[in-house]
């Protein structure tokens, strides 16, 4: 497959789930700041904003800035209107190896942003849920399982990782935890499953440590990295005795058993800290992958004649 | 709107209309009997309902993101909800003439960069070649693998005063438009199921395998399964959407020039698992743009190194480079000698007379009748440059005259032809409007293969006779009717199909009719208290 087409697969996975976990972040956050009574709206939106990776904003936060700069403003490359931009930019340029039902439903969902920027914010995360929830069920049930189809989940899984730990560092940095951990698992669709698993039981330490390790949790963060890594795994044509040759397959490879195998009291004692650590494992091995399979030309121009 | 108005003020415009025939003495018109029932169907749904599908249509478009784009800018591909018709034995006639006039063009290539027979017989003087911007020295004496030049051709069609097909321009470069005619036809269809019904239509989705099927014959010797590609420039060139198109309906890798890479002059292209060999390129890049060793060194979208692969005979590009000469629009006004040089046969479709301004005597003659007659540059496409004297001001043909002087090698004059009309929707109604007629023909090298239809453009605007889709222009559906014993139409043996009786299908468990009666009763009563107890609450607060 062409690396240019296997490139844009990547990155419709990647932005499609960033749009995705970006709006069940809001969602918590917005939660938080309307149930938890001693939240203080400029601190919390802070630290969300930078938990986020943004750093070029004027003026005080408020949550009004916040839904404008990860919501909203298509120029803010963090919001979700950037990223549903930008997958839809990375299909059109796939457009020839994607099924026609893919297509339409990027599209309409791009079409469609004008009036979800119009909904109420939590009316507008669902839209957004809904449809990238939509996109991903008919490209499962639409795509050819080969190589680009490993690197759409390739690109999903590790974008996945990343959003999550930012998920989990917002919510470790909420001032409530009792109000922000029942929220978080909510906004990851895991509160019924949470409460199955833990009997009920409803603690901080244990939700963290069911979104960080449950391996049968799809959105947990062990379970995603696993995703990548077989993922990586399918790309590599030929198996080998020993080790890891692919450089990505090694970063998320350590990344995942650092979590598996070290103490939960260690990994909880600092969690922004922690997380902070994920991600960058995550964009070392997004950087890996692209320089293995999506080489790209530099450019030339030519010169007539010889130059004395 | 009332439903009766839609082809009320029908009105005659300036030369032929293809559905309502006027009689010559004003005394009345009537409706050609191949629009009959387009035109009574329409009737029949009236205007509302006509327009309710035209909108319908539209927002399709936008959703499948059928576009192309204006400087950069993506805009959703015109498609009018009113079907042109071609009856059978016109379109006999169109087809004839257009293959003709594909193998004539196809010699005419082989000798001009071969041995230039055709210089030494007087036909066509050599410099009216030779200094056409399109004549590149490089692909002299390169024999293409299957000798085809003309993969893909696209001719222009008008039709004039007295019905007649007659050909504008012959596209030999690059032709765009074919993923419009098959898009209309699925999306025509969709919108007018009943009419569509009505008629026999020949089909127009099988344009991808023919090409495809084209492009594989024309693979370099040696080559048994080759790996064709359709090279774009990119996703901000206007016919982005029909380059994904072609590649998606034959199968095959859509590349730009930075996936392709020249190594001892083989074509590779860059893919997840190392490079690959690429046999055959349908490009749809300009000659100036497709090898910055050879032409425009500044080019970003070429691939260096592309023309000595060719010339090394390791890879096919198609159309071929150099192509450009054949389309001249100078060259155009040889083509019915061509023809009856080539092929010893007259020519089937006319073209439309044309003066050339390199020669004296004819220049004299028009630059009198400046404000009578169509001004074109012979290298233009797309409708610029194009000067319509009638509709021009005395300044626009003073500053043209200058021009002419000054360079008349690039100059052609036509008389002016009113185009065809044909029924389009309009602000007010169904109303005539000025089209032409672009069918494609793809050469295999043993057959020319032209697709039943076609793109026809319209010019929306009244009485405006440019129909290009960079002005405004819009699209129609073109319906090749087909004749009762057309077996194209049959289509393929189909297998036989033993009607079967089918399974019955599985259900899960009950979820009612098993249920004893006592059970849900007992069930019903565990609330029963409640909801008496809520009930006599609430009569109890009723009389405050």
């Amino acid at each position: 497959m062409l690396s240019r087409i296997a490139q844009s697969l990547f990155w419709i996975g990647r932005y499609l789930e960033r749009a995705d976990d970006t709006a069940r972040i809001l969602d918590v956050q917005m939660q938080v700041l309307i149930e938890d009574p001693g939240m203080d709206e400029r601190t919390s939106c802070e630290q969300l904003l930078s938990v986020m990776g943004v750093e070029n904003y004027t003026g005080q936060p408020n949550r009004w800035m916040m839904l404008d700069l990860l919501a909203h403003n298509p120029e803010a490359p963090t919001s979700i209107a950037a990223a549903i931009g930008a997958a839809r930019e990375s299909a059109r340029r796939a457009r020839e190896t994607l099924s026609t039902d893919i297509w339409a439903a990027i599209n309409t969902t791009w079409r469609g942003l004008g009036t979800a920027r119009a909904m109420r914010p939590p009316d507008m995360f669902n839209w957004v849920r809904n449809r990238t929830a939509m996109i991903s069920g008919i490209a499962d049930s639409t795509m050819s399982r080969d190589d680009g189809w490993h690197f759409f989940m390739l690109g999903r899984s590790i974008e996945r990782v990343d959003m999550t730990a930012r998920l989990l560092s917002t919510a470790a940095l909420a001032s409530g935890p009792q109000v922000a951990w029942p929220t978080t698992l909510r906004a990851c669709g895991a509160y019924e499953s949470f409460i199955r698993a833990y009997r009920g039981i409803e603690a901080d330490r244990q939700a963290a440590e069911f979104l960080l390790l449950d391996r049968w949790f799809p959105r947990s963060i062990v379970s995603s990295l696993a995703e990548a890594e077989r993922a990586l795994n399918k790309l590599e044509s030929a198996g080998q005795r020993s080790g890891f040759s692919d450089e990505a397959q090694r970063l998320l490879g350590r990344a995942r058993t650092e979590l598996e195998y070290r103490p939960l009291a260690d990994i909880v004692f600092d969690l922004p800290v922690e997380m902070e650590r994920l991600q960058r494992s995550c964009a070392a091995a997004s950087d890996a992958v692209s320089v293995r399979y999506f080489a790209e030309s530099e450019f030339h121009t030519w010169r007539g004649g010889v130059l004395l | 709107m009332d439903n009766t108005n839609l082809f009320d003020g029908y009105g005659p415009l300036a030369g032929f209309d293809e559905m309502i025939a006027h009689a010559s003495d004003g005394s009345g018109s009537s409706v050609r009997g191949n629009y009959a029932k387009v035109h009574a169907s329409f009737e029949k749904m009236g205007a509302d309902e006509v327009r309710l599908r035209a909108d319908s249509l539209a927002s399709s478009y936008l959703e499948q993101g059928v576009t192309f784009g204006v400087e950069g800018e993506e805009r959703p591909f015109p498609l009018d909800i009113a079907p042109r018709l071609i009856e059978a034995e016109d379109w006999d006639h169109v087809e004839q003439g257009v293959r003709q006039r594909v193998r004539a063009l196809e010699k005419f290539l082989a000798d001009a960069y071969g041995p230039g027979e055709l210089f030494a017989d007087g036909v066509v003087p050599r410099d009216t070649v030779v200094t056409s911007p399109h004549y590149h020295r490089v692909v002299a004496g390169l024999e293409p693998a299957n000798g085809v030049r003309v993969h893909v051709a696209g001719v222009d069609l008008i039709r004039d005063g007295n019905g007649d097909f007659r050909v504008l321009e012959d596209n030999v470069r690059v032709p765009s438009g074919v993923s419009y005619v098959m898009t209309n036809r699925r999306a025509l269809s969709a919108a007018l199921p009943e009419v569509f019904a009505d008629h026999r239509i020949r089909p127009v989705a099988h344009y991808s395998q023919a090409l495809l099927s084209a492009l594989r014959k024309a693979a370099p010797a040696g080559v048994s399964d080759p790996t064709v590609v359709v090279l774009t420039p990119g996703v901000y060139n206007s016919a982005y959407f029909e380059h994904t198109l072609l590649a998606r309906t034959m199968g095959v890798e859509l590349v730009e020039g930075r996936d392709l890479v020249c190594r001892s002059g083989r074509v590779l292209m860059r893919t997840t698992q190392g490079l690959e060999p690429v046999h055959v390129i349908y490009r749809r890049i300009d000659d100036e743009f497709l090898d910055p060793v050879h032409f425009r060194p500044d080019s970003a979208l070429g691939v260096p190194g592309i023309i000595n692969a060719a010339r090394a005979g390791h890879v096919t590009i198609a159309n071929a480079v150099g192509n450009g000469v054949a389309d001249d629009k100078l060259l155009y006004t040889y083509v019915p000698d061509l023809i009856r040089y080539y092929l010893s046969e007259e020519p089937i479709l006319r073209n439309v007379d044309t003066w050339r301004m390199g020669e004296a005597d004819q220049r004299e003659e028009v630059l009198d009748r400046l404000d009578e007659l169509v001004l074109k540059p012979v290298d233009g496409s797309g409708g610029k440059g194009i000067v319509i004297g009638p509709a021009a001001s005395k300044g626009e043909l003073d500053e043209l005259r200058d021009k002419i002087l000054l360079d008349p090698r690039a100059w052609i004059a036509q008389p002016v032809v009113s185009l065809s009309t044909v029924p389009t929707l309009v602000e007010d109604g169904i109303r005539p409007r000025h089209v032409d007629l672009r069918p494609f023909a793809v050469h295999d090298g043993d057959d020319v293969f032209v697709l039943p239809g076609g793109l026809t453009r319209v010019a929306l605007p009244e009485g405006e006779l440019i129909v290009n889709s960079s002005r405004g222009g819009g699209s129609k559906d073109t319906w090749v009717l087909a004749r009762p014993t057309d077996p194209e139409d049959e289509g393929e043996v189909a297998p036989t199909a033993t009607p079967v009786a089918g399974l019955s299908q599985s259900a899960g468990p009950a979820l009612d009719g098993h249920v004893p009666q006592l059970q849900v009763h007992e069930q019903e009563q565990q609330q029963a208290q409640w909801q008496s107890q809520s009930h006599s609450a609430s009569t109890e607060e009723a009389p405050c």
